[in-house]
């Protein structure tokens, strides 16, 4: 499969984007190199020690380079409700669609745009943001994703500015007559005092297997606020490895919230440095797997310097055959005292075979901290479903009810109004069987 | 309305109800009284159809059918209903949700059509009402973080909505204070009528000031011992279980 990707360069390297900028193909090159150094990440890895890559290893995905005629469809689904003023951008099979995106009115200071857009209009700035942020692990597929990056979305926001609306970005794959990897980089830079809300949707449009492999690298400067909510409801032969890095500073927040319901197997791997004082970061996420789905949640956060916080909990509901990973690390360093750490994940196992490996992990150097982890396992609390189907509710109704229950306490917290209904749908749609066209 | 003939019944394979008979009729309020141990809670969980709870031998018929073969929520459907000793908490379920729920999916078992929310709201209020329930209640998550007294009366909410024939309730009175006691007295009465039945069960007399029984039965060692009118609670109160646990013998 190393090979296949480095086919896939050969073949696109008169395609992507950014042939002009010298500095930009020396970086394309040096993350060529380091992919091919370590290839694939293996179980051998301890960042991938339960979550193995060789199904992606079985399908012939080709790469591409040209966006394909288009495909039509009427309009992109949306998590928001109608009537709600939005940003939006549409990727088809990591392609960005003009037709199908509705940029709106943008407040002075903030700027929406493309990768491709940016290497062309200011690659100069792109140059100082781009591959900035350092990788608390190693990183194969960032490596990769750096080699091919193709296109993404871009956000800038100048200092103070604050967009009233959100940003919404819908990923769409599956629509090539044949299986497609990409390699979609995104960025985001907000400025000291800005805020912005950004809540990504990924979904399919037709029926064939896909890759996306992707990578947002976010900064967010001292008195920033960035919210980032994210439904991945790719399709179930879809494979889904996303890596976000971000940089929180002074005083500033940086609020995440990921939901899988979908990909055959998929990795949500985010690393956070809180590098300024009174930096705040919450990780938080829902998963819904069953079949054969493999799920993986992985977290690092550094507390570079005193009194930063970090507030994790990830809820998941495994089925069936499928199979959970959490692994999430608090690294404390040295000067970061009065760090503030809490780190919980808890899984709802629907059958006998379904599985989560939870791996939470402290590392702490700084000797005045309070930082907790946990890590729970179970099946649903026979003692309510009793109570609840002794009063008329039927077993699958009062199950769900529960299941419900469980996620969306989780779900509540999320800052973005009118997003949590949407999410509360698709996991409606999920525990009545069906994915809903969310 | 209720016939339970020698019923046996195991947990964890120890035999807890050994040859139980009692018949209760419509319109009647009966309780059983024993000691810690002698199978009442059992009673109300084989009744109810709780897991882990294992019928060798024996009936029990509820309105003339069969129910031991039927799922809990059937025999919801049917009427049955058990005020929980220890009502559970459910996080992340709010008191309404659930109970509009319980509501229509007892409403559809029988085949009626479902309130919508404002027929809900307007039956719930004037429950509340009734039984003197504050509305704050509602919003909570059901049970969470509840008081004692209030875990107990939001049962006797859930009876007063649910109406039904024949209302179990498992030692209520425990942990409650006068008011509590009050409120859910107050709310078997209200349902109280010539076509439903209560079974109350209880260790001590007290909560049967407020709830007047037409029969009292002695609960010892799996089996219905002595049975009198309600004089014989308050024989109990004064002599206890002694002479039927074998103690004294």
């Amino acid at each position: 499969m190393t090979e296949a990707f480095n086919e896939h360069f050969g073949a696109l390297r008169d395609h992507l984007p950014g042939q002009n900028l010298s500095w930009l193909t020396a970086l394309r090159q040096r993350g060529l190199d380091r992919f091919a150094k370590n290839g694939l990440p293996t179980p051998r890895m301890e960042a991938w020690k339960y979550t193995s890559l060789r199904p992606i290893e079985k399908v012939d995905f080709a790469a591409e380079g040209v966006p394909r005629a288009c495909i039509s469809i009427d309009r992109a689904p949306s998590l928001l409700p109608e009537a709600t003023e939005s940003h939006r951008l549409v990727f088809v099979d990591g392609h960005f669609r003009s037709d199908l995106s509705r940029l709106g009115e943008l407040p002075e200071g903030a700027r929406i745009t493309t990768l491709g857009e940016q290497m062309v209009d200011d690659p100069d700035w792109l140059h100082g943001h781009l591959d900035h942020l350092e990788a608390p692990l190693v990183q194969p597929m960032l490596a990769l994703n750096t080699a091919m990056m193709m296109n993404g979305f871009v956000l800038r926001l100048a200092r103070g500015t604050v967009l009233p609306h959100p940003i919404e970005v819908i990923h769409l794959g599956g629509a090539g007559d044949a299986p497609l990897a990409y390699h979609p980089r995104n960025l985001v830079v907000l400025e000291e005092g800005s805020q912005a809300t950004l809540i990504e949707h990924c979904s399919h449009l037709g029926e064939q297997p896909y890759l996306s492999n992707s990578m947002t690298e976010i900064s967010v400067a001292d008195g920033a606020t960035l919210r980032h909510y994210k439904l991945q409801a790719d399709a179930l032969n879809a494979f889904h490895l996303a890596t976000v890095k971000a940089e929180v500073g002074r005083d500033a927040t940086y609020d995440s919230f990921c939901m899988t319901t979908g990909a055959r197997l998929s990795r949500n791997e985010v690393s956070v440095r809180l590098s300024g004082q009174g930096a705040d970061c919450h990780l938080n996420g829902a998963y819904l797997v069953r079949g054969e789905q493999h799920c993986d949640n992985t977290t690092v956060v550094d507390h570079l310097v005193p009194n930063t916080t970090c507030r994790e909990v990830f809820k998941g509901v495994v089925d069936d055959k499928a199979r959970a990973v959490f692994q999430g690390k608090l690294k404390v360093h040295r000067d970061a005292q009065h760090t503030n750490g809490h780190q919980l994940s808890k899984v709802l196992l629907l059958s006998d075979r379904a599985e989560i490996n939870a791996k939470p992990e402290l590392e702490i150097y700084a000797d005045d901290v309070v930082c907790s982890h946990g890590a729970t396992a179970g099946d649903l609390d026979h003692d309510a479903l009793f109570y609840l189907r002794a009063r008329g509710i039927p077993e699958a109704a009062a199950r769900s009810m529960l299941i419900e229950a469980f996620l969306g306490e989780s779900v509540d917290q999320i800052a973005a109004e009118g997003l949590c209904p949407a999410l509360m749908a698709s996991i409606g749609h999920w525990l009545a069987g069906s994915r809903g066209d969310y | 309305m209720l016939e339970i003939k020698n019923l046996h019944a195991t947990v964890d394979g120890k035999e807890i109800l050994k040859g139980l008979d009692l018949t209760i009729k419509a319109g009647e309020v009966h309780a059983i009284m024993g000691p810690n141990g002698s199978g009442k809670s059992t009673l109300s969980y084989v009744m109810t159809g709780r897991e882990g709870y294992e019928v060798t031998e024996g009936e029990v018929l509820f309105k003339g059918k069969n129910i031991l073969e039927m799922e809990p929520e059937e025999r919801a459907g049917e009427g049955l209903f058990l005020a929980f000793q220890y009502p559970v908490e459910i996080p992340g379920v709010p008191n309404t949700t659930f109970l509009k729920e319980a509501m229509n999916s007892v409403r559809r078992y029988r085949g009626e059509d479902e309130l919508d929310a404002m027929q809900f709201v307007k039956l719930v209020r004037e429950k509340t009402k009734q039984l003197g329930i504050n509305d704050e209640m509602l919003k909570r998550a059901v049970n969470v973080g509840f008081s004692g007294g209030e875990k107990k009366r939001n049962e006797a909410l859930q009876m007063a909505v649910l109406e039904p024939c024949l209302a179990v309730l498992d030692e209520t009175d425990s942990g409650l204070d006068i008011d509590a006691l009050k409120t859910v007295a107050n709310s078997v009465n209200l349902l109280r009528g010539p076509d439903n039945a209560m079974l109350v069960i209880t260790h001590y007399q007290r909560l049967l000031d407020y709830i007047v029984p037409d029969q009292v039965h002695v609960l010892a060692q799996g089996r219905i011992q002595r049975s009198g009118g309600k004089e014989l609670a308050l024989e109990l109160e004064k002599k206890g279980y002694a002479e039927f646990t074998g103690a004294a013998a």
